[in-house]
């Protein structure tokens, strides 16, 4: 199962473990990680899973589509690198992956 | 653990955010959840949606791990009904026979779908007749999906809506009965509810509008319906009704209990009740919007949590008002569909987009003010109406219309960052 790193805006870092398949949303809300609310479950329709993609990553991840990049829009603080967890389907290649996580989703 | 006990009842999205935050926020005492269901508490939405249309997986709308609710220190309590409160001594009875002390309680009730008349079921518990509101209801319906069957959905609402997209996609043949005249009357104007009903005809969904379902006809064992009468005389041959007709908020429990209810518990901006000791947050609860200036009871997923947050600030001494800008969605098909605002005593409708393109977003004005706007595949319209409504904001309605104007320029002070819940009073 692919490790992957959520790092908070303060710093704190969590190592989770997610199964292939998952999303990096669901690896933060079933381990607990702060900072990530998905408040709509991961239907591309809150922004509050929004994370920034470590640069290393950026390259190997899958594009976002139109809708997510739509709802990035209105999440806080966006970057280059920003992207919404619920939107980034695991697989075995991303073990390693690390997300920061912004001050704050709402 | 100190001994303050913190009990929910409820497990819901409502119950479950408080539950969590206000561990986050400081509660230091016990904190026991109470449920009736018997499942880890899960998303509603996807009910309608993925879960049922078998996209999702169970344990994918599950909302959190039993883990979280370990780690945090929660009792989660499933299978537990909540049947009285006494407020003099500070205690809940449960089903079982227990009775459990609080020194602060939330009620996160949330509510029971709207059944039809007893006039109308007949007599007897018929078993193809379905209502939508918990996992149970889902997995019932999920095992009567079968290709070929007809499925009658009585209701044009949004959960009506979702169902029979869904069914139309699981290959079953989908009648709509709704009584209005056009589908979302209740919510939307004319031209989104006729988008709608056209996006679903072309899917092969039969809508009959104007249809008040009056009776069933039974098989001879009386235990299956096999049609669905209206009164118009009219009579739809049906393998399985599902009705979504609306919801009933679970306030009996606060009533009893001698707190304010009127359609829901009456709840202040810090999500108080009547009785300082007991808070109240989600579908059950009805507050005075200063947005609005009138008392609303929502239904749906962002007022849920967001109110909960506020009660979870509350218990821990923290001041968050609640008041932000009422907001929900609803996915059918390749449409995502995003509503802000109450639209209610709007004059006039301003459309952006295209509808033939599957894209447009309808703002409601009263005058000059964005009351709500409804936004099908445009995201980046709803992230700003949502500011303008919460603004209160006034704009030109040609301006609006104007597809040359970024509607960013529309807001009251241009080229400011986006806000995620814009509210009047935070
Ligand atoms: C099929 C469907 C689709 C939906 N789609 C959307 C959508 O796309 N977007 C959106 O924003 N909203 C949607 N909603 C609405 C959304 O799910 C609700 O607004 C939300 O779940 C409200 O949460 P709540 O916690 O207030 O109440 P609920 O989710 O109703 O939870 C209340 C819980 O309390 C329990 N309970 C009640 N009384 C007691 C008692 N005395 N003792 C113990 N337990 C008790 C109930 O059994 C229930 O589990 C949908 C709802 C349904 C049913
Ligand atoms: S969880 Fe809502 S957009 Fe990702």
């Amino acid at each position: 199962m692919p490790v992957i790193t959520f790092i908070e805006h303060n710093g704190t870092e969590h190592r989770v473990e997610a199964p292939v398949g998952s999303t990096a949303m669901q690896a933060a809300v079933n381990n607990g990680v702060p900072g990530v609310l998905a408040d709509c479950g991961g239907s591309c329709s809150c922004a509050t899973c929004h994370g920034y993609v470590d640069e290393m990553w950026t390259g190997s991840l899958s594009s976002a589509k139109a809708d997510e990049l739509d709802m990035l829009g209105g999440a806080l603080d966006m970057k280059h690198n920003s992207r919404l967890t619920c939107q980034i389907l695991l697989t075995a290649a991303m073990d390693g992956l690390i997300i920061r996580l912004p001050e704050s989703q709402i | 653990m100190s001994n303050n006990p913190l009990i929910i009842v409820g497990a819901g999205h409502a119950g479950v955010e408080v539950s969590v935050a206000a561990r986050e926020a400081g509660w230091n005492g016990e904190i026991v959840l109470i449920s009736e269901e018997k499942h880890l508490p899960y998303h509603r939405p996807p009910l309608s949606k993925s879960y049922l249309a078998g996209e999702t997986a169970v344990d994918t709308v599950v909302l959190k791990p039993a883990s979280i609710y370990e780690r945090a220190g929660i009792r989660l309590l499933l299978g537990n009904r909540v049947e009285s409160i006494d407020r003099a001594a500070r205690n809940v009875a449960l089903s079982g026979g227990s009775e459990l002390r609080y020194e602060r309680l939330v009620l996160a009730t949330g509510g029971r779908p709207r059944t039809l008349p007893i006039s109308v079921l007949g007599a007897g518990q018929v078993r193809n007749l379905h209502y939508l509101r918990t996992l149970d209801d889902a997995n019932r319906i999920k095992s009567q999906l079968i290709p070929g069957r007809r499925m009658v959905v009585v209701g044009g609402g949004y959960v009506g809506l979702e169902l029979a997209a869904l069914a139309v996609k699981a290959g079953l043949m989908v009648t709509v009965l709704e009584a209005a005249e056009r589908v979302l009357a209740r919510v939307t104007a004319q031209v989104v509810g006729d988008f709608y009903a056209k996006v679903h005809r072309a899917a092969g969904v039969t809508i009959e509008t104007s249809q008040q379902v009056e009776g069933f006809e039974l098989d001879s064992s009386g235990a299956n319906i096999v049609a669905v009468r209206c009164s118009s005389g009219d009579l739809f041959p049906a393998d399985l009704v599902v009705a979504g007709i609306g919801l009933v908020p679970n306030t009996e429990l606060a009533s009893a209990a001698g707190l304010t209810v009127a359609d829901g518990v009456l709840v202040d901006e810090f999500a108080r009740t009547s009785d300082p000791a007991i808070y109240a947050t989600g579908d059950c609860t009805r507050y005075f919007s200063q947005l609005y200036q009138r008392s609303i009871r929502l239904e749906s997923v962002p007022n849920a949590l967001e109110q909960a947050r506020t009660v979870a600030a509350s218990l821990c001494g923290k001041q968050r008002r609640y008041d932000s800008v009422p907001w929900f969605w609803s996915d059918q098909y390749d449409l995502k569909l995003k509503m802000v605002g109450l639209s209610s005593g709007y004059d006039q409708v301003i459309l952006r987009g295209d509808l033939s393109e599957r894209s447009f977003s309808a703002f409601y004005l009263r005058g000059r003010r964005v009351l709500a706007a409804d936004t099908v595949n445009r995201a980046p319209d709803f992230l700003v109406a949502k500011q303008l409504v919460g603004a209160a904001a006034e704009v030109d309605p040609s301006d609006l219309a104007n597809p040359a104007i970024s509607l960013r320029d529309l807001l009251p002070s241009p080229g400011r960052p986006p806000v995620q819940q814009p509210s009047v009073a935070r």
